[in-house]
Order: C-alpha cells, then structure tokens, then sequence
C-alpha cells in the first residue's frame, strides 16, 4: 500500500516537533527539579556563612569566593592571550602553513577533555612546579582549558566586522594597532564579550580539571597557593560522599543558577554582536 | 609614520604572534608531560599487557586497562544511540520546521542544555535514573544503561548545534529545485538535504562521541566503576576517564604511572576521532 505523501509529511512534521519538545522539557526538568528541592535549604545565612562540619551544616560562602576567584583569574589570562591569537590569525597574516599550525594547535586543545587538563595540571603545576594544590594550579589550568573558546569566539567576531571600517581609519592615517584598537575591537566587542561570558561558564561547571589542580580544602583561599574548593567540587563531594542531601541541593542550585544567567547573558550578547553588522 | 609608531607596530606584532604560539607551546606540555609520565611504563610493562590485560591491580603490578577501554565505547556508543536520532530530529526540526520565533526560543535553550555542569547531571543521574532502572530492569542501577542514558542526554547540544549547522548550509537552490519537481517538505529533507549534509552529521556523531567518551564526572557517579567488562546493559562498568579521576588523588610510584598510561590511550582515541571529525567537516559541500 502506498501511504500518500502529504499524510506521511505531516506525521513526520508532528513527530519531530515532539522530539524537540522533550529535548527541551529535559532541560525544564532538571532546571525545575534542582529549584524545588534546593530553594528550602538557601538562604542569605546559606550564601554568606561558612561551612561547619565538612560541609553538613553551614554555608557555602568560601566555595562562592573560591569559584569567583577561579573563573575571574582564569578569564583574566585567558582574554589578553586568546584575543591576541584571534587578532594576530585575522588581521596579521593570510592564511598559511603557520596559521594552520595554530589552528591545529587550538582545535587539538578545544576537543582536550577536562580529565586530560586536570591530569596535565596536576602533574605539571601541582607537582612539576611544585605548586601543590593551589588557586594558582587551578586558574593555570583553567586558562589553558578556556583558551580555544575565547579564540574561536574573538576570531568570528573580528572576522564580521565589515572592511570598510578598517578601511575608513587607515584613511585618516590611522596605524594598523590603532585601527585595531580604536576601530576593530570595539567593533568586535559583543562577540568577543560572548566568548568571555561561555568561558566563564564552563569555569565555574567544571570540575574534573578543578579538584585535581585547585584541590578542595573547605578554606577561604586567601593566596594564590591556598587550595580552595569551587561550588562545582563542593557540590561533588557533598553528594559524592553522602554528606548532605540538603546541602547538595542548595549548593546546586545556586551552581546552576549562576550558570544559567551567565549563558543567558552571553546569548543576549551574541544576538547583539550578529544584529550588529547583518 | 614616525619612527615610535613603526617601532611600536612592530612590537605589538610579535607581542601577538608570542600569544599565537603560546596555544601551541600549551598543546606541547600537555602532550610531553602527560607522555612523559605515562610512557615510561608501557615499557616497562608492555603494550600488550596494559592494553590488552584484564587486570587492573597497579599495586600489585598488574596495569591491564582493556576492560575500562572496551568500557569506554560501550558508553560511547550507547550514548549515540540515544543522543544520534534524538539530536538530529531536533536539529532538522529547529532548520526546516519551526518559526522564526520558536528558533529564536529554542536554539539557545538546547544550548543551555550543555551548560548544565557534568556533576549535576551526575547527580540527578543517581538520584532518579538509577533508581528507576533498579526498580524497573533490576541490577543495581548503576549501569552501563544509565550511564548511557545520561551521557546520551550530555552529547544532544554537540549534535544539535553541528548537523543543526551542516543543514543550514545546503545551498537554498537544492530546495527550490526539489520542490518544484513536487516534493513534500519531508522528501526534500529525506532525500536531497540529509543527504548533501551527510558529512557535516556524521561529524557531529563523531564529535558526540568524543564528548562522550572524554566525560568524567557525570560518568563515575552513575556506572558503578567495576572492574570487569559487562555482560549485560545492567552491568555496572568503568571508563578509562573514570579510572583516572577515581584513583589519582591518592595514586603513587607506578600507580600514578598507570593513570598516566591511561591518559594516553584517552588522548589517543580522542585524537582520532576528532581526525575523523574534521574529515566530515572540511568537506564542504557539492556545488
């Protein structure tokens, strides 16, 4: 029997606009479930005090500190390096065995798992470098691990900025750095804001690089060769281990939420960078 | 231009190709000093017995990983089967079927999806996955097939957002040309688009199960990490990632070695997928 086409494209129609529809609900879901069984346990005492009791009882105050911390140094590196690279790639040089080779080198570092960053970090900062366990160890990590999306971001975003623009400045005498720096990057600037916000997210979800580079004492890390413990980790062990269901919860929430806003924000970006120049 | 400003571009110049080349210089550590650490040891133990040994007792000098690598793809490949068909239903769906404005809603909340922190889905994984697969299916949960439920769910925005990409690229004229010869939408799609987008969602697979195989700690929560290979999807298993992360902290002497060696077989198999990957993805194309 031959089904007429028009009947099998409408099933097909209902049928994928169904999987789309779950695939979203999951999200929904996850993002509901952690609301409602983390939003009892968090309160301003939650958020500001400190853990008692490894973590039991108390706040989450030093591993907000600590994730602050990570994220903030980590982007601090990353952003001069990784838009120097995607300006050097874009307006410096035309393609080339040596632009491959750079290309080569982050495409490798961006499909890198983090156990891989934290096995490297670990035996090369921490114990090579005799760091030990240590805020500093983590945010080297982490910058190496965030690099490739910063490059790839900043590459797009320079790239979309329309010729003219250069073209205009170099007229008015203007130098290549400073058409670079007055034209080009403020041009560039919601797309490469976008990399920077992504970056900063993955910062703070990550874990595997983490634990075994920044550690995870349950002190506030006041210097830079303090172990400290990022909300991501301290969630890990609070769950991993048993210690405190509520506390899990709580700590996962404010984990997912930062999340969820930070990305928020980087789309909001993005948007703004591909309205700007199409 | 006075001589300070051609001193300066020229400084600013090979100030940026010093960050160039810092992405390479940082892809060479990692390689030399995770080789360094991991090599040493299939020399002394052998290839074949790392590779190809059953037990893993690094104490006791016994580095065989084979289990943890068959492991590894089993996961790998349940997580395709559930993340291949469900990503790229949804990636058709957002390039041919939705509005404007459902794409304008969607995309970014599918992309949200990989945002989610690994120990999140981890944990929502032991906590209603493995339940219900004790419950329901028997064993104890922790399994080869929650595992690959939650990796499957883990590797839907790389999917998503690659053959979502592969698609918007077939040419708009291979539409028009189909539809004029009286197809529906779906033949369109079924027999013109997919299959001029063929390389671009085969990458995307590939590039899923990189993620899904390179994914740690999602992975040690949810499968149970023995040391054996499964029998049956109901069989709790361990990943190579997972023998990293689990034993590390407290690893020494050629302990530690062996979660080096462990690495390696990782990379190597990440490095080839993500050739394979890029294979699809340069292959643009016909015109």
């Amino acid at each position: 029997m031959r089904v007429n086409p028009r009947i099998i494209n409408q099933a097909v129609r209902v049928g994928l606009s169904a999987q789309a529809l779950f695939t979203v609900s999951i999200l929904v879901v996850i993002v509901a479930i952690i609301c409602v069984k983390g939003f009892p346990y968090i309160d301003f005492a939650f958020i500001f005090s400190f853990p008692e009791d490894m973590g039991r009882h108390g706040g989450i105050f030093p591993s907000i500190v600590g994730t602050i911390q990570l994220a903030l140094l980590s982007i601090l590196l990353a952003t001069p390096l990784g838009v120097g690279t995607a300006i050097f790639l874009t307006e410096y040089t035309r393609e080339s065995a040596f632009t491959k080779l750079i290309r080569f080198g982050v495409e490798s570092l961006a499909g890198i798992p983090s156990i891989l960053y934290g096995l490297f970090g670990f035996i090369f900062f921490v114990i090579k470098l005799k760091m030990g366990w240590s805020l500093l160890a983590g945010v080297l990590t982490l910058t190496i691990m965030i690099l490739p999306t910063i490059i790839r971001t900043s590459e797009e975003a320079i790239r979309a900025v329309p010729r003219q623009l250069r073209i205009v400045s170099y007229s008015l005498s203007a130098s290549k750095w400073e058409t670079i720096k007055k034209v080009v990057l403020p041009a560039a600037m919601p797309g490469i804001l976008t990399g920077i916000m992504l970056s900063i997210g993955r910062a703070v979800g990550e874990t595997a690089a983490v634990i075994f580079t920044m550690g995870s004492s349950l002190r506030l890390p006041l210097s830079l060769m303090d172990s400290g413990r990022t909300m991501a980790v301290h969630f890990y062990i609070l769950a991993r281990e048993g210690i405190s269901m509520e506390k899990a919860y709580g700590t996962a929430l404010v984990l997912v939420l930062s999340i969820l806003l930070i990305n928020v924000v980087a789309y909001y970006l993005m948007n703004k960078a591909i309205a700007r120049y199409s | 231009m006075t001589d300070r400003t051609m001193l300066k571009e020229r400084f600013v110049k090979w100030v940026l190709i010093t960050f160039a080349l810092s992405s390479l210089l940082f892809l060479f550590l990692i390689f030399v000093f995770i080789l360094a650490e991991g090599l040493p040891l299939f020399l002394k133990v052998g290839l074949k017995k790392i590779i190809f040994g059953f037990k893993w007792a690094p104490t006791k000098g016994y580095f065989g990983i084979f289990p943890m690598i068959v492991s590894s793809f089993l996961v790998t490949f349940g997580a395709l089967v559930i993340g291949a068909p469900l990503g790229l239903s949804c990636a058709i769906y957002l390039s041919e079927y939705s509005g404007k404005k459902t794409k304008m809603f969607l995309k970014p909340a599918l992309e949200l999806l990989a945002g989610i922190p690994s120990v999140v889905y981890g944990f929502l994984g032991v906590i209603y996955i493995v339940p219900l697969v004790r419950n329901y299916l028997g064993g104890s949960g922790f399994s080869l097939i929650s595992t690959s439920l939650i990796l499957g769910v883990m590797i839907l925005p790389t999917i998503i957002s690659i053959s979502f990409d592969a698609i918007t690229t077939v040419p708009k004229t291979y539409r028009e040309a189909s539809a004029a010869m009286g197809a529906t939408k779906w033949q369109t799609i079924y027999k013109v688009i997919l299959p001029s987008a063929k390389s671009g969602i085969l990458a995307s697979f590939i590039l899923g199960m990189g993620r899904a195989i390179g994914e740690t700690m999602a992975v040690i929560m949810i499968a149970g990490n023995a040391l054996k290979i499964p029998t049956s999807i109901l069989d709790p298993l361990r990943t190579l990632t997972g023998n990293i992360a689990l034993e590390l902290a407290y690893a020494t002497g050629d302990h530690r070695l062996g979660l080096f060696s462990t690495g390696i077989v990782l990379m190597v198999i990440i490095m080839a997928l993500n050739y394979l990957a890029n294979f699809g993805i340069k292959r643009k194309p016909a015109k």
